[in-house]
């Protein structure tokens, strides 16, 4: 019995057949798992795993060395304001104190009602609009405490639901076309390509 | 004044609000040079690329043809796009992508066309959703077009590319630890020798790793000839770059500029530029390549923007970020911040990168937040020579990775030229800017 939503399975299988080796999909489908349950789940693990040709404990090992995933729930929207150099020296960390008292809730937790996990972050690369903002990895582009408190409640009134979906959901682009040619015909167009190359080389050589 | 005659190579669509539909890059001579390289024998393309003298823009400054050129007698098996830009203050990558994905697509068709590879990835940076979704959407409509997969616009030669989002860790942008990443792993960098993947790569084949704004050149390069690049800029440093400028300025912002001709002067105050420090104030340091560069002080604004003019002052132009600091800024506090970062990206493997950075960062806290000690000052210098012993530049390194040794540049930048800041911490018992 898959725990991945018949959709959600059927792209982790894509994602497989993308990569020379299946252990590839590996972040990839870590996204996929959470944009099913909002967080790595055991269930979703265990699938990534079944799906990778690896353990549950490779799977947790391999996702707790990166920020974005999650090993435990978080809110709805995870907020992360940046405070790094350029935001620093534009007053993010004054900012994240502002961010932390509207959600109600301290560093790296998630509000009451479950909807807002905030995090600091390191830099997000959009450093002409600091101090940088993003919710589900969506740029907000809020700088004051009025605009971020004006986007917060947006959120929560659902005005921004097709700026940013809920967290977990990174690509909403899937994947189409594709390289059609088998396997052996990418192969033979290697093998010729590289013959025809070597009779070049030998004949800049003579 | 800047010189601002040269052509805008990379960033020609910035004006377009569409710049990142395939329609708008039609329009704006898209998809011009693929079909005219893939007329030209590989070596012939990589040939132009040599000639450009194309330096990579990731950080290292690598030359791309020579990377591409190194190991010719066993063939490449994979191109990886290097998109995970992490370094502070860096968001020109951030650009391209989400701006003008076709040019980067284009510019990775082009690559493996060269290198005769049919298999790309473009490794993106997972904080940049929308970077990714546009990205996709053009490898999507490459293919529609006929420009990507099987047969390529009716020629002999079939390439797939993958674009492949990570998940947040700084050490990803290291090649190898890339590498790693894409297959699957910890992004834990790989022991060197050998020193490039073009040795031991992706899944143990040779692969070539090159970044988001080096693809990027490649369409103007084959259609205007690498000699027509090579003539912009001056020395080693050909061609335009862009400069992604951040900190206390009026007009922060990615701006292409040629290389060499301008200075560090004419980016942060040239008023179609960075238009000067914000309220006018003075600067008072600023950071010529990203954070893992040493700091440089208003005497040398007047510096060329080039590698070797950089490099020759004990820095590096690095990621191509430069983050203004003005009398305003605590030097501390900065010094703290890039502190902490490293310490929280360090990916652990080497003792003196996972150990001193968090060290030297509790050290810089307590400076910044009163108990801080007279004697912490030399510990930070003994600290980082530690971690990067004689406090050289370039630095020696006793890690795996680069990581490591660039913990350093700001702590000793910052020492070295303010060292009157840190004892003023010491003696006021916190910051004084508070």
């Amino acid at each position: 019995m898959s725990h991945f939503r018949s959709d959600i399975r059927q792209r982790a299988e894509e994602l497989v057949a993308l990569y020379p080796r299946q252990r590839s999909a590996m972040l990839p489908m870590l996204h996929l798992a959470q944009e099913q349950d909002g967080y790595l789940s055991d269930e979703g693990i265990a699938e990534v795993a079944e799906l990778t040709g690896t353990t549950p404990a490779e799977v947790r090992g391999t996702a707790a060395f990166y920020d974005m995933f999650h090993l435990e729930p978080v809110g709805k929207y995870v907020v992360g304001v940046c405070t790094n150099i350029a935001c620093l020296l534009a007053g993010g960390e004054e900012f994240l104190e502002h961010a932390s008292k509207k959600l109600g809730c301290p560093v790296g937790s998630t509000s009451d009602d479950g909807l807002f996990t905030l995090e600091e972050t390191e830099c997000l690369a959009d450093c002409n609009i600091a101090p940088v903002v993003q919710v589900n990895h969506r740029y907000v582009r809020t700088t004051t405490p009025e605009t971020f408190d004006a986007m917060i409640d947006d959120l929560r009134s659902g005005k921004l639901d097709h700026d940013v979906p809920s967290h977990g959901t990174l690509i909403r682009v899937r994947r189409s076309g594709g390289l059609r040619a088998a396997r052996q015909e990418v192969a033979d167009q290697r093998q010729t390509a590289k013959a025809a190359r070597d009779a070049r080389v030998e004949s800049e050589k003579k | 004044m800047a010189s601002l005659d040269a052509p805008q190579i990379v960033s020609s669509r910035k004006d377009y609000a569409d710049s990142f539909t395939l329609s708008r890059y039609l329009e704006t001579g898209g998809y011009v040079a693929l079909k005219k390289a893939l007329t030209m024998f590989p070596e012939v393309v990589a040939a132009e690329v040599d000639a450009a003298s194309l330096l990579g823009r990731g950080g290292a400054g690598f030359p791309a043809g020579r990377k591409w050129s190194m190991l010719r007698k066993s063939p490449i098996s994979y191109l990886v796009v290097n998109g995970d830009e992490s370094e502070p203050a860096t968001f020109k990558d951030h650009y391209l992508v989400e701006r003008d994905p076709h040019q980067l697509v284009e510019g990775v068709i082009i690559a493996s066309y060269a290198l005769q590879v049919n298999q790309a990835f473009i490794f993106m940076r997972g904080e940049f959703a929308l970077g990714l979704e546009r990205v996709q959407q053009a490898v999507n409509d490459a293919y529609a077009h006929g420009a990507l997969g099987s047969k390529i616009f009716g020629s002999d030669f079939s390439l797939d590319i993958v674009v492949h989002p990570g998940a947040g860790a700084y050490i990803c942008g290291e090649e190898t630890s890339l590498i790693e990443a894409l297959e699957g792993k910890r992004g834990f960098p790989r022991i060197k020798p050998p020193f490039f993947p073009a040795v031991t790569g992706l899944y143990g084949e040779p692969t070539v790793v090159n970044n988001v704004e080096t693809m990027s050149n490649l369409p103007w390069i084959v259609n205007n000839g690498g000699a027509a690049f090579a003539a912009l800029g001056a020395g080693r440093s050909t061609g335009t770059r862009l400069f992604a400028l951040a900190g206390r300025v009026k007009n922060p912002g990615v701006y292409e500029i040629e290389m060499v001709k301008n200075t560090f002067r004419d980016l942060i105050y040239d008023p179609r530029l960075g238009g000067g420090i914000i309220d006018d104030k003075q600067i008072k340091a600023f950071i010529p390549g990203g954070v893992s560069a040493p700091w440089f002080g208003p005497e040398l604004l007047d510096l060329p923007l080039g590698q070797d003019e950089v490099a020759e002052k004990g820095s590096m132009l690095g990621s191509g970020s430069i983050v203004v600091m003005d009398e305003t800024s605590c030097v501390v506090r900065a010094t703290w911040r890039i502190t902490k970062f490293f310490s929280r990206e360090s990916c652990g493997q080497c003792t003196p990168c996972r150990e001193g950075s968090g060290w030297i960062e509790r050290v810089m806290y307590r400076l910044e937040n009163g108990g801080g000690r007279m004697e912490d000052i030399d510990l930070l210098l003994d600290l980082c020579d530690n971690i990067a012993p004689g406090l050289t530049w370039p630095p020696q390194q006793t890690t795996i990775c680069v990581l490591g040794p660039s913990i350093p540049s700001s702590v000793h930048s910052a020492i070295q030229m303010f060292r009157d800041d840190f004892v003023a911490h010491v003696e006021h018992g916190g910051c004084p800017h508070d």
